[in-house]
């Protein structure tokens, strides 16, 4: 059902504004759910996952307006994403808890750096634009609906690629390795190549969701690359709970209408986006799905207890208790 | 670009590296806080500084005053937010990431987004001839305060009783604890003493750097590179490694515009991977 | 042949020899206790054996073969498992999930990222066993964090048997245990084949010395006195180093 929902947004969205906001919102959950197989699988924070996401937007763009075409752009940016994220695991994997979120921090800047000064290569400041959306199967991508359509499909593979993934044998390894990595290491697994295989696979939907990105704006430049790029899909992740399925694309979503509706309204996003950052940190540390969660049960827990009888109403004051 | 020049600039911004990384490799060293909030610090220092001098104060009170408003800001971090999240690295992560985007936020609020300058102190203005070469007398002057500041830093933690419940605490927490220290009456203090020192040398880089929106995030980076490549919590591993930073950086801007972040960021990668505790790190066994 | 065969191991801490010269020959099917005081590099010495810790010097055979440079995981697959004296479990997961890890460990399943691991009715067969010998197979489906502080360490050495191990060093397993426990994990262990090899680090001596043919006792990272059951107590070394005569 929620598939035939999610299906049929455009037809009663109508409006092609609030229809790109859709895409941006399944974009954004292909990213943020691939972050959350490093983050919230393998207990492991990147702060440079932009770099990826930046690095697969940069070379398919490079490689589109090279004269490659969008096959061989989209596979070739696939592969250096991979080899990238290869060499961003094999140097992070070097600390784990801190020393892993500050190596990341420093491989994303130097991402970011060579975006803005490689001017040679990546237009500097200017960003790089492409001409056109592919054409799949001759289905023209142009306008907001199919294009939409392209990215739920997109979307749908990805999740289930990634529910499967965390299901299997190697997701538990995964999960293993999060909680008890000496255990794990004990028990006969090799909790590095573990963590690094599960970095490459992070990486490649970080990947796929920077090519989606790179068609959506045919556009891709530094701020694409920045830190604030990095900590916003971090938010969506930790906002809607990790090491869940349903908590990043709720955090997507979430990040995304806000950054457009706030942004509609008031000039300080990032203001706001620090602020729910620091809340959620503090009142809902574990994310906003399970954290709804518990509310919610603990909310039809109170209301059972008020329906269980007039014996525990009686010790209650007029006017204080009721159903409201 | 004259050579001899462009090595003074680097030694003086290397100094001014060491000002801001020696608070924050101490506060990752002794509280293992990631204190991502480090560069808004630095940048918070600078537009004080703008103000109060904007207000009639004089360079050097504005360094002194905008570093004892920054660490005062920094000891409420600490107090109100960071003393709610014991140990939890990711949490402490977030907060100080989400304070450095409000922060951010606010400045350009209310300093606009224009770069601002600092001028040089008048005692300070023109050049100096060393040696027969003539450098620009400020950052000789940074150079002095640079110094002048670690060797303070140095025998406040070698030779006074604080410094010696601050090496404790960064060696061993928990037997600093056991042994009776005021773990957090000490954090508190470094936190701030941290923070202070970014706030100052946020006014003291003013005149060579000036004051923009995003020298936050040009000035973090860099303090977390001094601190992998000299080691958390090490002031010596602080020291050498900003002055490594400070000579990459200006001659990787000079030589390599194009690669001046890949020469700065290679050689910290390199060590990650030959010694991951970085040059003055103890490992941890 | 010996099952385990410890010779010359030295580690140190900084400036601290928490293992000086430890020699250890055990024979298979041997139940070997190792006691000692607080600090005599008992669990350092498991640590040594299951290569979480690299020794500075020495050697250590397993069935013959040289096992001192091999990595902790592979001397797993080699038939070396421990238990923890802290207990170092899964919380979250199901007593049946804790299991299954323990033998997906061993299994070439672990990389496949494709099945389900919650429907591999091998490991599931297998794991139900474990918890069945351990007599909690009642309680498979129940999350760890749900369990008793006895039933947890029985769900330890299940996750140690499981691994059907040739060799399998338990660190402390009666510690923290009611009398009743102690009674039911006693059974447990002596149910164990001849096949599996046993160390043993234990405090509570009576039910210790009751399991363990042989004895050594470790002080500050020595062994100090090694024999039978009755050679050990009655030696004058024991007494001084437990009774401070």
């Amino acid at each position: 059902m929620a598939l035939a929902l999610l299906a049929s947004l455009p037809a009663w969205i109508g409006n092609s504004y609030y229809v790109n906001i859709a895409s941006q919102v399944l974009l954004y959950a292909v990213f943020a759910l691939g972050l959350n197989v490093i983050v919230g699988y393998a207990g492991l924070v990147s702060l440079g996952h932009a770099g990826l996401f930046g690095i697969a937007a940069y070379s398919g763009a490079i490689l589109i307006n090279g004269g490659y075409g969008h096959f061989l752009g989209i596979v070739g940016a696939l592969a250096v994403t991979l080899g990238a994220s290869a060499l961003f695991a094999v140097l992070a994997l070097r600390g784990t808890g801190l020393g892993f979120v500050m190596i990341t921090v420093a491989l994303g800047q130097i991402v970011w750096g060579v975006a803005y000064r490689w001017i040679s290569l990546t237009n500097g400041d200017n960003g790089v634009s492409i001409a056109s959306r592919p054409a799949p199967f001759g289905l023209s991508l142009v306008d907001a609906d199919p294009f939409y359509w392209a990215t739920l499909v997109v979307f749908l593979v990805a999740l289930a690629a990634i529910a499967v993934f965390v299901a299997s044998p190697f997701g538990a390894s995964l999960r293993g390795a999060r909680d008890q990595p000496r255990r794990m290491n004990a028990l006969g697994y090799n909790v590095w190549l573990i963590r690094f295989l599960a970095f490459l696979f992070s990486g490649l939907w970080s990947g796929v969701a920077g090519l989606l990105f790179l068609y959506y704006n045919q556009f891709v430049s530094p701020q694409t690359v920045a830190l604030t790029a990095s900590a916003e899909v971090l938010l969506m992740v930790i906002s809607g709970g990790t090491a869940t399925l349903l908590g990043p694309i709720a955090g997507a979503l979430l990040v995304v209408v806000m950054k457009n509706v706030a942004s509609a309204y008031i000039e300080r996003w990032n203001f706001v986006l620090g602020a729910i950052f620091v809340a959620i940190v503090i009142f809902m540390p574990e994310g906003l799905v399970p954290g709804s969660l518990r509310l919610w049960r603990w909310g039809v827990r109170r209301w059972r207890q008020r329906l269980a009888g007039p014996v525990a109403m009686a010790a209650v004051p007029p006017g204080s208790g009721g159903g409201q | 670009m004259n050579l001899w020049l462009l090595a003074a600039n680097s030694i003086a911004f290397g100094g001014l590296l060491f000002l801001l990384s020696a608070g924050f490799a101490l506060i990752f060293g002794l509280m293992r806080i990631p204190n991502l909030t480090h560069g808004s610090l630095f940048m918070l220092g600078a537009y004080f500084g703008v103000s109060l001098m904007a207000w009639g104060l004089g360079f050097w009170a504005a360094a002194l005053v905008g570093g004892v408003g920054v660490a005062v800001l920094g000891g409420l971090i600490e107090r109100l937010l960071l003393r709610r999240l014991p140990g939890a690295e990711l949490a402490q992560v977030l907060v100080t990431l989400g304070l450095s985007f409000m922060i951010a936020d606010t400045c350009l609020m209310q300093w606009g987004g224009d770069p601002i300058s600092i001028e040089t102190p008048a005692a300070l203005r023109g050049a100096s001839h060393v040696a027969g070469v003539a450098f620009p007398t400020y950052r000789l002057g940074v150079i002095v305060i640079a110094v002048t500041f670690a060797t303070a830093l140095w025998a406040m933690l070698e030779r006074t009783r604080l410094g010696a419940m601050i090496r404790a605490g960064v060696d061993d927490p928990m037997m600093a604890r056991a042994a009776g220290i005021r773990v957090p009456l000490l954090f508190t203090v470094v936190f701030c003493l941290g923070s202070g020192l970014a706030g100052f040398a946020g006014v003291i880089g003013g005149p060579i750097l000036s004051v923009y929106p995003g020298l936050d995030q040009d000035m973090l980076p860099l303090a977390l590179v001094v601190v992998i490549l000299g080691g958390s919590g090490s002031l010596v591993g602080s020291f050498v490694g900003s002055f490594v930073v400070g000579v990459l950086y200006n001659f990787g801007q000079a030589l390599l515009p194009e690669l001046a972040y890949v020469v700065l960021f290679l050689p910290m990668l390199l060590v990650l991977v030959v010694r991951p505790a970085g040059l003055f790190g103890r490992p941890s066994p | 042949m010996r099952a385990l065969e410890v010779s010359g191991l030295q580690k140190a801490f900084g400036g601290l020899h928490v293992t000086r010269e430890v020699n250890l020959s055990v024979d298979p099917g041997e139940r070997r206790l190792i006691i000692g005081p607080n600090g005599a590099g008992k669990t350092t010495l498991f640590n040594l054996i299951t290569g979480e810790l690299r020794p500075d010097a020495g050697s250590i055979c397993l069935f013959g073969q040289e096992i001192v440079r091999v990595p902790s995981r592979r001397r797993a697959h080699l038939g070396l498992a421990r238990t923890y004296q802290i207990i170092t479990l899964f919380q979250n997961e199901t007593l049946l999930h804790n299991v299954m890890l323990s033998l997906l460990g061993l299994s070439g399943l672990r990389w496949n990222p494709f099945r389900r691991f919650a429907r591999q009715a091998g490991l599931i067969e297998a794991g139900r066993a474990a918890l069945s010998r351990v007599g909690l197979l009642d309680m498979a489906d129940r999350p760890l964090s749900d369990t008793s502080y006895g039933e947890r360490r029985r769900v330890e050495i299940a996750m140690g048997l499981a691994q059907n191990p040739k060799v399998l060093l338990l660190d402390e397993p009666f510690a923290g245990l009611s009398l009743e426990e102690r009674r039911d994990v006693q059974g447990l262990l002596a149910s164990i084949p001849r096949d599996v090899t046993i160390v043993m680090i234990e405090h509570d001596m009576d039910v210790a010395l009751e399991f363990a043919e042989r004895i050594t006792v470790l002080h500050f990272g020595e062994v100090m006195v090694e024999g039978s059951r009755a050679e050990v107590v009655a030696h004058p070394k024991t007494r001084e180093i437990y009774l401070g005569e």
